[in-house]
């Protein structure tokens, strides 16, 4: 039997999740903002004559850094009050994470144990899912200490997302309609949500990396970075380039399985394992797209390409989720979502 | 503690690529002059990586139309509607645009992108062969140059040192060969040969989907309890047939549907849906019952490896069972009427009982019911269903005379006559047990009410390879982004004081940090077995 009372404990779990989300997100920020302005003071104390070549020498353009650890961010080395204060917003924003994803595994556990099944049964469920994913991959990063300063570039999405999952896409907690009740849907859809949310982790990093890339290159250009200065405290390019690749080739074997899981299932639901339905077909074109990436990668003249061909697969992952999911009719749309009905009743 | 150097990242450098036995990428070759020499750049020009990746995107970018617009085979009636409704739909449809997965044109790119692919592979299993038989490179002249390296002294003799490294090397998984200027290892094969595996098993995946579609066949039936089928084309409502495939392919088994049984959640969301089946594998076999649900087909036949024939349940409907007798009370119709859902919600449906079993023609007519398993009214008064399940069933009647046989079933011509009732009533609602007498003297009753089922058939001989194929792939593609190819290097030479200096160094083409971690570890162990006595800092 279903227990109510842990689904809506699972609610309120969730709005406190989110509530730490955004107040680490916010945190971030202020870590962000702190540093630009120590880095602002630090380069207003030194001559710019100096100033220009030490910048050259931090993105480490022209001079390979090789394998060893990043040089520290610019500000680590102004001392001073935004220094410190960074340092706090800095602890607090990983503080809020850290306990933002406990209270979202336990909401999700609870979900799960409140309607008696797999917390992945509708849309608003496998957001929630494909999140904690994604907080807990960026977690990894941070202890791995590969993921300096990414903090805000994650957690707005992570914020939209779960928002987005919370208002619009919200399900009542309600047991499964009778095609979804498989032991596959526990494998197939587990696969596309730990796929899902590293490689959209991925999209974010392959995002910043696009930016820090042009950073780099307009700074050592001698130009205005523009709105490429966001990137300013991050990794280098290369870091980020070898960041990006090594979450790809985790979720990437990943989804694939998932893809082939499903194939699998439709062949028992469906009589078919492959039908060409919308969210099949841009799970394929996803997949071809990162299988584009790495190709490109590992081949030297078209490796400047590979941020770009992994941000596109990232871009089709978002329509494959948003656009396919809600809009295209197919056999995996999601009757749970109002906004489905809601958006057909205008046309 | 060992000093280990570190030195610029050589990407670039020939050591580096060395550990590839990736075939280069062939931008643009130099202007061929005969036509041996245009057929050969222009294959290179296939088989380059550039050009696999044009094809790659130009795949996914074919894909993108036909998962939006209406398809062919899944949405026929949206393909037509587009079609009449916009201008550009005759041209879409002369672009095979309705019909992309089966599309000339995407046929070409796939196909095109597995040529492409063959061609990579070809000239890269025979290197790889050839890289596994050969033995790992010899030292090379400066460990300074390598992105890892390292000096230590030590006591043993420097034939001593290399057995004892060799050995610790073999113990734990490298390819070693000790020659007399050193000691060169080498691991990670396994990244190149699971490399080939998953573009072998793609290719495999595409022979198994190409078999499916030549031997494979599927089938549609609807069924009302009681009745069955037997496998044969002849008694399928819908059907498709791979090019290759022959009737007397077919499984010689029969189904008889015993009954259907639906369970709804009190929101009115389906729970389980069941069809009850008794069936015999071939003719003269022991019959045998089976429950035919979601996820739980029933299989025929099949062996360890192809997987027989699937029945399964592909949706359901109501079933109204109408008596319709002449004016001298012989019964003309007696059956379940198979009723289409016109929602898949709360099940209403329609249908129509066709009486041309009459000699004259001019007397022969239809009845057209509109049948609500639990009878609600729609905000603009007309009957609709509140609920899927039969709780409040009606069933709403109305009379056609003229000769209802066109276009199907499921339809009647256009232009049949109103028939009314004997009451001069145009409609009758009728409940179960309930009759209507129309004016032609015949008389409708509604007898009771049972639910069909409509099984899909299929039988695709080729899903398993294409599963193996998939597991390959799979496992190709683990090995081949996990396992790192690496090189290891040792030299050991007297020196003039009597003792050993040893030089290790390695290289990685993947992952340096990880190699860097690698080579530190594998240092700081062998260093004690070769009786290490103390670094030096090299200039």
């Amino acid at each position: 039997m279903p227990h109510p009372s842990l689904a809506h404990a699972s609610d309120l779990l969730f709005r406190i999740t989110l509530a730490l989300y955004a107040m680490a997100m916010l945190a971030y920020v202020a870590e962000l903002a702190f540093a630009r302005r120590g880095l602002i003071r630090s380069r207003e104390a030194v001559p710019a004559a100096v100033a220009v070549p030490e910048e050259r020498a931090l993105v480490g353009a022209g001079a390979p850094v090789g394998g060893g650890p990043l040089p520290p961010a610019p500000v680590d080395r102004s001392a001073g009050p935004s220094s410190s204060r960074r340092l706090t917003f800095g602890l607090l924003a990983v503080g809020l994470v850290g306990a933002g994803w406990l209270v979202h595994a336990a909401e999700v556990i609870t979900r799960g144990i409140g309607v008696m099944r797999v917390p992945w049964g509708n849309m608003y469920e496998f957001s929630s899912a494909i999140c904690l994913v994604v907080v807990g991959a960026f977690v990894v990063l941070n202890v791995q200490r590969r993921a300096t300063n990414l903090g805000v570039f994650v957690m707005v999405p992570v914020v939209l997302y779960l928002g987005l999952a919370g208002t619009v896409l919200y399900a009542r907690a309600e047991p499964l309609q009778p095609v979804l009740n498989s032991y596959w849907l526990v494998i197939h859809v587990a696969a596309a949500i730990i796929a899902t949310g590293t490689l959209m982790l991925s999209g974010v990093v392959s995002s910043v990396h696009l930016g820090r890339r042009r950073y780099e290159r307009l700074v050592t250009a001698g130009k205005a970075p523009g709105f490429s200065a966001l990137t300013r405290m991050l990794p280098d390019a290369r870091t980020l380039d070898r960041v990006e690749y090594r979450i790809i080739a985790f979720g990437f074997p990943i989804w694939t399985f998932a893809v082939i899981a499903g194939a699998i299932w439709a062949e028992a639901a469906w009589g078919h394992y492959w039908q060409w339905d919308p969210k099949e077909t841009w799970a394929l074109i996803s997949w071809i797209v990162y299988a584009a990436y790495l190709h490109a990668r590992s081949t030297p003249g078209l490796r400047k390409w590979a941020a770009h061909i992994s941000s596109l697969a990232f871009a089709t992952m978002i329509f494959n989720y948003y656009v396919v999911n809600l809009l295209i009719v197919g056999k995996h749309s999601y009757a749970g979502v109002k906004v489905a009905s809601a958006l057909s009743a205008l046309h | 503690m060992t000093e280990t150097t570190e030195r610029p990242d050589p990407t670039d450098t020939a050591a580096r690529a060395a550990l590839t036995t990736k075939p280069v990428d062939v931008r643009r070759s130099t202007p061929a002059r005969s036509p041996l020499q245009h057929v050969r750049s222009g294959w290179r020009r296939l088989t380059s990586m550039r050009t696999a990746l044009q094809l790659l995107f130009l795949l996914a970018l074919g894909a993108v139309p036909g998962s939006i617009l209406p398809q062919h085979g899944q949405q026929d009636a949206l393909v037509t509607t587009f079609i009449n409704t916009h201008w550009y739909g005759p041209l879409f449809d002369r672009l095979s645009l309705f019909d992309v997965f089966a599309a000339p044109w995407f046929a070409a790119i796939y196909l095109l992108l597995f040529v492409s692919l063959i061609g990579c592979l070809m000239p890269r299993i025979r290197l790889h062969f050839r890289a596994m038989r050969t033995p790992p490179p010899a030292p090379p002249r400066h460990f300074a140059k390598l992105p890892r390296s390292t000096t230590w002294q030590a006591d043993t003799t420097p034939a001593a040192t290399l057995d004892i490294v060799g050995k610790a090397l073999r113990r734990k998984g490298w390819r070693v060969l000790v020659r007399d200027e050193g000691l060169s290892a080498e691991r990670g094969y396994l990244r190149e040969t699971g490399n080939l595996i998953f573009h072998i098993s793609l290719v495999l995946l595409l022979a198994g989907v190409a078999m499916g579609g030549l031997f494979g066949y599927k089938g549609e039936i609807i069924r009302t309890p009681g009745v069955g089928w037997a496998n044969l084309l002849g008694q399928y409502d819908e059907q498709s047939t791979g090019r290759a495939f022959r009737q007397s392919e077919l499984a010689p088994f029969s189904v008889t549907f015993d009954s259907f049984k639906a369970v709804y959640l009190p929101t009115g969301e389906p729970k389980t849906y069941d069809a009850y089946v008794t069936y015999t594998t071939h003719p003269g076999a022991t019959p045998q019952k089976y429950d035919i649900r979601e996820n739980h087909p029933l299989v025929i036949g099949g062996s360890w490896f192809t997987g027989g024939t699937k029945v399964y349940l592909g949706g359901h409907g109501y079933a109204p069972h109408l008596r319709i007798t002449d004016p001298q009370g012989n019964v003309v119709s007696d059956d379940d009427d198979v009723f289409l859902p016109t929602e898949t919600t709360n099940y209403l449906s329609e249908g129509y009982v066709k009486v041309t079993n009459i000699a004259d023609k001019k007397q022969w007519f239809a009845i057209h019911g509109v049948f609500t398993p639990t009878k609600a009214k729609g905000v603009q008064g007309q009957i609709i269903s509140g609920f899927p399940a039969a709780n409040d069933p009606e069933l709403l009647v109305n009379a056609l005379s003229g000769d209802p046989s066109a276009p199907s079933v499921y339809d009647v011509p256009a232009g049949m006559q109103q028939l009314l009732g004997a009451d001069k009533s145009t409609t009758a609602g009728l409940r179960v047990g309930d009759s209507w007498k129309l004016a032609n003297g015949y008389t409708v009753t509604f007898t009771g009410i049972t639910q069909f089922a409509n099984f899909q058939i299929t039988d695709d001989p080729g899903k398993e390879l294409a599963l193996v194929a998939a597991i390959l792939i799979v496992v190709g593609l683990i090995l081949s982004l996990r396992v790192r190819r690496r090189r290891f290097w040792v030299r050991a030479r007297l020196q003039d004081g009597g003792r050993t200096v040893i030089e290790a160094g390695g290289l990685a083409r993947t992952d340096p940090e990880q190699f860097a971690e690698e080579f530190a570890a594998l240092v700081e162990r062998l260093r004690p077995l070769t009786g290490a006595t103390g670094p030096i800092v090299e200039e």
